[in-house]
């Protein structure tokens, strides 16, 4: 019951885009077309459960014994890319099919925020380790979700007529303000 | 021991295996590619510019070797790299039919009627929203030089007039020029079409007549004297055929924008 929580907590209620707010680069750049979208979503689910994991474990085994934990942020931003590389290494090498759909998303996702906003967080909040898998799964399929369900009101925003100063950029940040506010209705789900 | 030794100490090791890891990662899991698409992509400008159809040179490097396509896209690079691509890849080169861009505007700010003043941003988009920045036709050039902050070859300059001018002999005919304008006056056609109607005013002919003395009022004659070289086409005049256009339907255009350059 608890990890459902965490779980739950992570995807809709603090959704890492639409709660707290990070991760918005990608969530604006590669929100243009469904599927790529999508892609875009797999791909930062990915390299978040796996890089939280490895987060947490050097945390707990090698910055708390020697009390060296203000090292935190470094660490994690040297864990996030190198895990970045080596999953993009891997994946060129294990499933071209794959790599071609992810492999332009996999350098981007090393300087997502929300990647390493859900390593601290899970410090933060002294998850164990299988509450820090569950919520950075929940954490990734939020930001998932979000981008997804962005994609699509951009694709049918295409058709809209759009006054001309607000086209691009302009309408893509109203909308993504518009669909924070419908998610602060889930905020009530858990108390 | 101390706190700042610790750290580096920490630190160090973590990067280091970290460090270990992706050289063997990368010595394990090379993948071997077509070393034609380097070879490819070390021939072409490099400039990025998008007129073979592929995002940048890197993509239609790629698109060659797999076969996808065919060795003269590249405009940019002419029948010269066209030929030492199609080397590369053991074909023949084909033609490259070399384009450029001309300037379908001479409305410039001498025969052009101006009804306002502009203070707004210096640029053609900006002045093209705000009414446009007081020039009274709706078709002509704006003159802020938006295409020649485009051209990445120093092909099109602004002349004292405020209207640009391609230079012919570095034009590459890339299209970045004709994509910055945001009235689309500016056309990617091959270098042997040299005689056009320079302008591309859609108003009626009288309201053609008011605005610029240079502008095609559709009279109706030149396609009248030569019907196979030109049509008309909403109150502007397009040549067709060049070759099919008459010296005596360029010598009665009554405001001369129907020329030979």
């Amino acid at each position: 019951m608890e990890l459902l929580i965490v779980f739950i907590s992570a995807l809709l209620i603090n959704n890492f885009v639409l709660h707290y707010f990070l991760g918005i680069c990608p969530f604006i750049g590669v929100s243009n077309r469904l599927d790529s979208a999508i892609s875009m979503g797999m791909a930062v689910t990915f390299v978040m459960t796996i890089a939280s994991a490895v987060s947490w474990l050097i945390y707990y085994l090698i910055l708390v014994p020697f009390r060296v934990e203000f090292l935190e942020i470094v660490s994690f931003i040297l864990v996030i890319a190198s895990l970045v590389q080596v999953v993009e290494m891997f994946i060129k090498k294990a499933s071209p099919p794959l790599y071609q759909a992810l492999g332009i998303y996999l350098p981007l996702i090393t300087t997502n925020c929300a990647i390493l906003g859900v390593a601290l967080i899970s410090v933060l909040k002294e998850y164990s380790f299988i509450e820090t898998l569950v919520f950075s799964l929940g954490a990734g399929l939020g930001f998932a979700l979000a981008i997804t369900i962005m994609a699509g009101i951009r694709e049918e925003l295409e058709f809209a007529d759009v006054p001309e100063t607000l086209k691009g950029p302009g309408i893509t940040l109203i909308t993504a303000g518009i669909l924070a506010l419908a998610f602060m209705g889930f905020s009530g789900l858990i108390k | 021991m101390s706190t700042p030794i610790l750290s580096i100490i920490t630190m160090g090791s973590i990067a280091a295996i970290f460090s270990l890891i992706i050289a063997i990662a990368y010595r394990k899991l090379k993948v071997k590619v077509d070393p034609r698409v380097e070879e490819i992509f070390s021939v072409l400008p490099g400039v990025n510019c998008g007129a073979c159809g592929y995002p940048g040179c890197q993509n239609y490097a790629e698109a060659v070797a797999s076969g996808a396509a065919p060795p003269n896209k590249c405009t940019v690079g002419g029948a010269e790299v066209a030929a030492l691509v199609a080397k590369i890849m053991g074909l023949e080169a084909g033609e490259v039919e070399r384009k450029v861009a001309r300037v379908l505007c001479i409305g410039d700010r001498e025969k052009s009627v101006w009804t306002a003043g502009y203070e707004g941003p210096q640029t053609c988009a900006a002045a093209n929203v705000a009414g446009g920045a007081g020039k009274a036709c709706s078709y002509g050039c704006l003159g802020f030089g938006d295409c020649v902050k485009a051209c990445p070859f120093d092909a099109i300059r602004m002349n004292d007039k405020g209207l640009p001018v391609v230079y012919e002999e570095k034009c590459t005919g890339c299209g970045l020029c004709a994509e910055a304008c945001p009235r689309d006056i500016i056309v990617i056609e091959p270098i042997e079409k040299r005689t056009y109607v320079f302008c591309s005013s859609h108003d009626s002919p009288k309201r053609s007549r008011e605005v610029c003395s240079v502008s095609c009022i559709a009279c109706g004659i030149c396609v009248r004297l030569s019907p196979e070289g030109l049509e008309m086409k909403d109150n502007l005049a397009i040549v067709t055929d060049p070759e099919k256009v008459s010296d005596q339907a360029i010598e009665k255009c009554p405001t001369k924008v129907l020329f030979k350059i």
